[in-house]
């Protein structure tokens, strides 16, 4: 009786709303809506499942990232040199972009297993510097730093080819977003991502009740790694270009701010904050180009002095802060 | 190869006396502060602010660049860094991140971005040569002078931890603040005064470091990882741990742009990974971190 019970409640969390559909839907529309946006859109696309792929790790997982700039940038140059050396195609291109940072993903969860949060800070860290210094010295296949130009895409699908005016990209690039959304939002609500959330809270217990958390942290750390990857994979393909700054520390360090604006733990929280981020973005350095850096230390620092866990979600703002977490 | 081995002593010296800071705030209080590169920037800026606006000459800066930094240093400890001792680690790399960023815009703004230089004094400027073929040891006068300045500290930094009244306080905060309190000892003035000397050993390391790290606005982001592997691989239980981790990375990046430069930092990189990977709480620590 009572599993059926729980079982049902696990069930109505996994349920999709139609707040939901709405939201997609209105996503899809927006480039059609609002032509002179089509590139933004893009964009947030781009960074929202950047943003959702860190959620996986950092907010169900709870592994402080500070070089998941490392996938994104791989997997950008993946495409960009899959397209201009092999083949033009972009589905092929980003589903092998996906395959070479899931392998990368696999082979850097070595490093995350063990240590505290320091040293998980500085191995994720480490592992995106050691990226970010191969693709500058590796100039003959890199470009180093000019960057990879000359990047040239054939249509979607054979059908869709990409306009000037981004509406293509944006819609390419939302179209995967969603497959990899319903991917990501099947995993954390499966027994899976359960048994995720279990290990955040308390990794002994969990090992204790018999989750394998090694194997259990290697295959979300590859999984997030992937879509890391792909995400990547759309900036350069839509973009035509790929540069040093993909792999670069600041992105990193956005992305996390962009998940913690969202608040963390929660799919729609990537995306939420990737809007707010990029809207802010965009009105802020057109204001101040140069010391954009300036306003987002400031934001990061009232985010955390305020409590970075009601921002965004105002049912939270009444409630009493949960206890202690582990 | 002497002449690589001194200057990676050299450099590692002075990231040790940058660094050691860090451990303490990161290893005793178990707080994550990656805007210490900033407190190093500071007072690099101070003193070539010091000696190009108002004359002051080189040496006087050094102690003047400790002194307002620590001060900087307490002022920020009292009112943003004491919230944030309690707070998970994700908060305190997020606050400390934008602090950094902050710090980097604000210089841009008032200083300007270009690459600023410190002029040394004439005396320190020459070099002295010793031995001659493969066992050629160049000393330039500088880096002894780094080389002196960073060992004195050292041991002093290392009687006052062990043999001071202070040194005692601090550790029995840190092994249990509730206790020490308890105890009669005003823990909150003992964090403040720690923190207030590691900013200001940061100061200081800063401002002798300008002339061979470099100084512009990018110094916090650009050498942060320096410090932080100079704290995870040393481990944060002694003075000693960072000092000899402090000096491995001097002489392996020295070695490494010099023998391997198509390699650059790839080196320094890879070895603290691997090293992570095989002592994930750093090469020389007591026991488990906390």
């Amino acid at each position: 009786m009572d599993a059926q019970r729980y079982q049902a409640a696990l069930r109505a969390g996994a349920r999709p709303r139609l707040w939901e559909f709405v939201l997609w839907a209105l996503a899809f529309a927006a480039p059609l809506v609002l032509p002179q946006h089509a590139l933004m859109v893009n964009e947030i696309a781009i960074v929202a499942l950047f943003a959702v792929s860190l959620d996986l790790i950092l907010g169900y997982t709870g592994i402080v990232s500070l070089g998941h700039a490392g996938f994104f940038g791989f997997g950008a140059y993946v495409a960009a040199l899959f397209a201009k050396h092999v083949m033009p195609d972009p589905t092929v291109g980003l589903l092998v972009a996906m395959a070479a940072t899931a392998v990368l993903g696999a082979v850097a969860s070595l490093t995350i297993l063990r240590g505290s949060d320091l040293t998980r800070l500085m191995v994720t860290l480490g592992t995106a510097l050691l990226l970010l210094e191969l693709a500058n010295k590796l100039d003959w296949l890199t470009g180093g730093a000019d960057g990879l130009q000359g990047v040239v895409l054939g249509p979607v699908l054979g059908l869709f080819d990409f306009d000037l005016y981004g509406r293509t990209a944006a819609w390419y690039s939302l179209s995967v977003f969603l497959l990899l959304f319903v991917l990501m939002r099947r995993i954390v609500h499966s027994p899976f991502g359960a048994t995720l959330m279990a290990i955040r809270d308390n990794r002994l217990r969990a090992s204790a009740i018999g989750i394998p958390v090694v194997s259990r942290l290697a295959v979300v750390y590859t999984v997030a790694a992937a879509i890391a990857g792909a995400a990547g994979a759309l900036l350069s393909q839509t973009t035509g270009f790929a540069s040093l700054d993909v792999l670069a520390f600041d992105r990193s360090a956005d992305v996390l701010l962009m998940l913690v604006i969202g608040g963390i733990g929660w799919l729609y929280g990537g995306i939420a904050g990737a809007i707010v981020f990029k809207v802010l973005q965009d009105s802020l350095s057109s204001i101040t180009p140069q010391y954009w850096m300036f306003w987002i230390g400031l934001i990061l620092v009232l985010l955390v002095l305020v409590g970075r866990d009601r921002l965004l979600r105002p049912q939270t703002w009444f409630r009493r802060e949960k206890g202690a977490k582990a | 190869m002497l002449t690589i081995l001194f200057d990676g002593i050299a450099y590692g010296m002075l990231l040790f006396v940058l660094a050691v800071g860090l451990a303490v705030t990161l290893g005793l209080m178990n707080f994550i502060n990656l805007a210490h590169g900033a407190f190093a920037m500071a007072g690099g800026y101070i003193t070539v602010l010091a000696m190009q606006r108002l004359g002051v000459p080189f040496l006087a800066c050094l102690p003047l660049a400790f002194v307002l930094t620590a001060a900087l240093g307490a002022l920020l400890e009292r009112t943003l860094y004491r919230p944030m001792y309690k707070k998970p680690h994700l908060d305190q790399v997020m606050f400390s991140i934008g602090l950094a960023f902050m710090a980097v815009a604000a210089v841009d703004y008032f200083v300007g971005g270009s690459q600023q230089n410190v002029q040394i004094p004439q005396w320190l400027r020459g070099r002295t040569e010793i031995g001659d073929g493969a066992l050629l040891l160049g000393m330039g006068h500088y880096r002894i002078f780094i080389i002196a300045i960073c060992a004195v500290l050292t041991v002093v930094l290392q009687l006052l931890l062990s043999r001071t009244r202070f040194g005692s306080r601090l550790r029995a905060a840190v092994d249990d603040p509730r206790v020490a309190a308890g105890l009669g000892i005003n823990v909150n003035v003992v964090f403040l005064l720690t923190f207030a000397m590691g900013s200001g050993l940061a100061g200081l390391g800063g401002a002798l470091g300008a002339e061979i790290l470099g100084l512009d606005p990018t110094f916090p982001l650009k050498y942060m990882i320096y410090f932080l592997i100079v704290v995870a691989v040393g481990g944060t239980s002694s003075i000693t741990g960072p000092l000899a981790a402090a000096l491995l990375l001097g002489i392996a990046d020295v070695a490494g742009k010099y023998y391997i430069p198509k390699m650059g930092a790839f080196t320094v990189y890879l070895l603290m990974i691997l090293i992570l990977l095989w002592r994930p709480q750093g090469l020389f620590t007591r026991k488990g971190g906390r």
